[in-house]
């Protein structure tokens, strides 16, 4: 949907190119400046009342639509969460069903995910999020130690997979695997691990003198990036997935958060340049590092770069964190989404999960980065937070 | 040109497309979705029940944790094994620093003296530098930045003649604060790199 939308955009500025300047220009504005508060589809949802409404709204919420009454509603959703799901999306104005469909087995929460999911894809033609899945660090005193959780992407049916009671960071999906790198500082050190989530298997990936953190899986599953700091100072450092083939590839004074770009061949982190805190890309086998332009978003920290290769998610801080995003190719300035931190792409790239502030807690939240809704993440006792979207 | 305005017509045009696959009379397909629990893990096949990680160390009964092919590191970490840490020793001589900065201070002179004049004495110790940070940061930021407080600890004693090999760094970044409060005076506590003198095992 969204690259029908930028089609058509290239279409309308052609046509409008032919009409002015003036012309041109309005759209210009109109581009930048709306891009990131797009109306939300609206559309009614019947008939379901228990946790399959529950699961619906909070789906569809986070991938661009609103709840409206049936009058206000451009897509109708009909059906029913009694002992199972059922449902139909009907296009109102067409008056033609979209969707008709029941489901059968798994767990009632699963059903309206795979419905939820339905429905995306009959709208917009993309894959949905429903049914993926996240995992975050949880600390009980909001400092401290803590434990590596991994949950439905709503927060439901979270399992704690360490029982290390030391202090956690960081965790990082394998792409494609049930399987997470993560920090612990169970040997009393900051060490990156690797743990397999089908057999709870355990393998030591860096534990050099000093910092080993902030892993991060290239699209491939073949190597890791990751800070440390044997060579004296905190850095990115390239090796294999299994922990072989070191290698340094940034030089400053202060790098941090690698991410990778989805080819593989670019590694974005936050680093500092001229006194002034900056994100910048260096090839992933190393080399010139460069600058990304984030004026208006100061002091950025974890770049996460978006799976469709177009966006960098960030956090920016003046007095408070606020999670941004800015266009890779620096067409556009970068826009401020929301308060939070930590932002993590979902697989389609168009939601983020972060975690915000909550008194002195930090709570998960998902957010729709086009339209800026947001719905926090199921209730979990302390601090979750450093949320990482399976891909 | 409002974006609604483009996805509305948008998106009419690709329902109807969509439509031409299904009408009112289509009956009701069925999606069968395996597993009798979703996972928290699962693909749909799953129990649901992940398997508990392995042990972190080979005593503990469980699997002991594989080191890489690669060696994973441990390197200059295996002579500071087995030493006694001896936190007291050197609690007073605490380095603090300004906000964001990992630069040592003038004002720490005198604590910088200290350590290096206790280790010189005692040639067999050695010595852990924790660096600290208050809560305003992002997370990882503030655990590079108090692995740097750490590290511009280490150069100021090592340009004092202590040798950079007996030192060793960690950096909790803002999960060990001295103060848990959160205002300006428990953040200037925390700000901080901590020496904890190691001992010979006896």
């Amino acid at each position: 949907m969204k690259k029908n939308i930028f089609n058509f955009l290239i279409i309308c500025l052609v046509a409008v190119a032919f009409t002015g300047a003036r012309a041109q220009d309005e759209i210009k504005i109109e581009h930048t400046g709306n891009f990131f508060g797009q109306k939300p589809i609206p559309v009614s949802l019947s008939g379901f009342t228990g946790e399959g409404a529950e699961v619906l709204k909070f789906d569809l919420a986070v991938q661009g639509f609103s709840f409206v009454t049936p009058d206000a509603a451009q897509y109708l959703i009909s059906g029913s969460d009694a002992g199972a799901v059922t449902g139909s999306l009907t296009d109102k104005f067409t008056k033609r069903v979209l969707l008709s469909r029941s489901y059968n087995g798994a767990s009632l929460r699963r059903q309206a995910h795979a419905f939820a999911d339905d429905i995306v894809f009959a709208i917009t033609g993309k894959k949905g999020i429903g049914q993926t899945k996240i995992a975050y660090k949880s600390q009980p005193a909001g400092y401290g130690v803590g434990e590596i959780y991994v949950a439905d992407f709503d927060g439901a049916n979270a399992q704690r997979i360490t029982t290390d009671n030391a202090i956690v960071a960081k965790p990082a999906w394998a792409p494609g695997k049930l399987a997470l790198y993560y920090t612990s500082y169970a040997l009393d050190n900051p060490d990156i691990f690797y743990h397999s989530l089908t057999t709870g298997k355990r393998s030591k990936i860096a534990a050099y003198s000093g910092l080993n953190t902030s892993a991060a899986v290239s699209p491939n599953g073949s190597k890791i990036a990751m800070v440390l700091s044997k060579s004296g100072s905190a850095n990115i450092w390239v090796c294999n997935a299994d922990g072989t083939n070191l290698k340094q590839i940034s030089h400053g004074d202060e790098d941090s958060s690698p991410t990778w770009s989805p080819d593989g061949s670019w590694i974005c982190f936050a680093t500092k340049h001229s006194e002034r805190r900056r994100l910048a890309k260096v090839p992933a086998s190393g080399g010139t590092v460069q600058y990304l332009n984030t004026t208006g978003a100061p002091n950025p920290t974890e770049p996460d770069w978006s799976p469709d290769g177009k966006w960098i998610a960030f956090t920016s801080q003046m007095h408070d964190f606020n999670v941004c995003v800015v266009p890779v190719d620096g067409s556009m300035a970068p826009a401020v989404l929301v308060e939070g931190q930590n932002p993590s792409w979902s697989p389609n790239s168009r939601t983020l999960v972060f975690n915000r502030s909550m008194g002195y807690r930090q709570v998960l939240s998902v957010l729709d980065v086009f339209t800026k809704q947001y719905k926090d993440c199921a209730r979990a006792t302390g601090s979750s937070s450093q949320p990482a979207w399976a891909k | 040109m409002k974006m609604n305005q483009i996805v509305f017509p948008l998106a009419l045009a690709l329902a109807a497309t969509l439509a031409t696959t299904g009408c009112k009379h289509t009956p009701v397909k069925v999606t069968q979705i395996p597993g009798s629990q979703a996972g928290p893990v699962g693909d749909g096949n799953g129990s649901g029940t992940l398997p508990p990680g392995s042990a972190i160390n080979g005593d503990g009964g469980g699997t002991g944790i594989n080191t890489a092919p690669g060696g994973g590191g441990t390197a200059g970490l295996d002579m500071f094994d087995g030493m006694i840490k001896d936190p007291a020793a050197l609690a007073a001589n605490t380095v603090h620093f300004a906000f964001d900065s990992a630069a040592i201070k003038k004002s720490e002179d005198a604590n910088i003296s200290a350590v290096a004049s206790a280790l010189s004495a005692n040639t067999n110790d050695k010595l852990l530098i924790e660096g600290n940070c208050d809560e305003r940061g992002t997370e990882e930021y503030n655990r590079a930045l108090g692995e740097r407080r750490a590290l511009a600890a280490r150069e100021a004693l090592a340009k004092r003649g202590v040798s950079p090999e007996r030192i060793r760094t960690i950096s909790y970044g803002k999960d060990k604060p001295a103060d848990p409060g959160h205002d300006d005076a428990a953040w200037s506590k925390n700000r901080r790199a901590d020496f904890v003198l190691l001992h010979p095992k006896p």
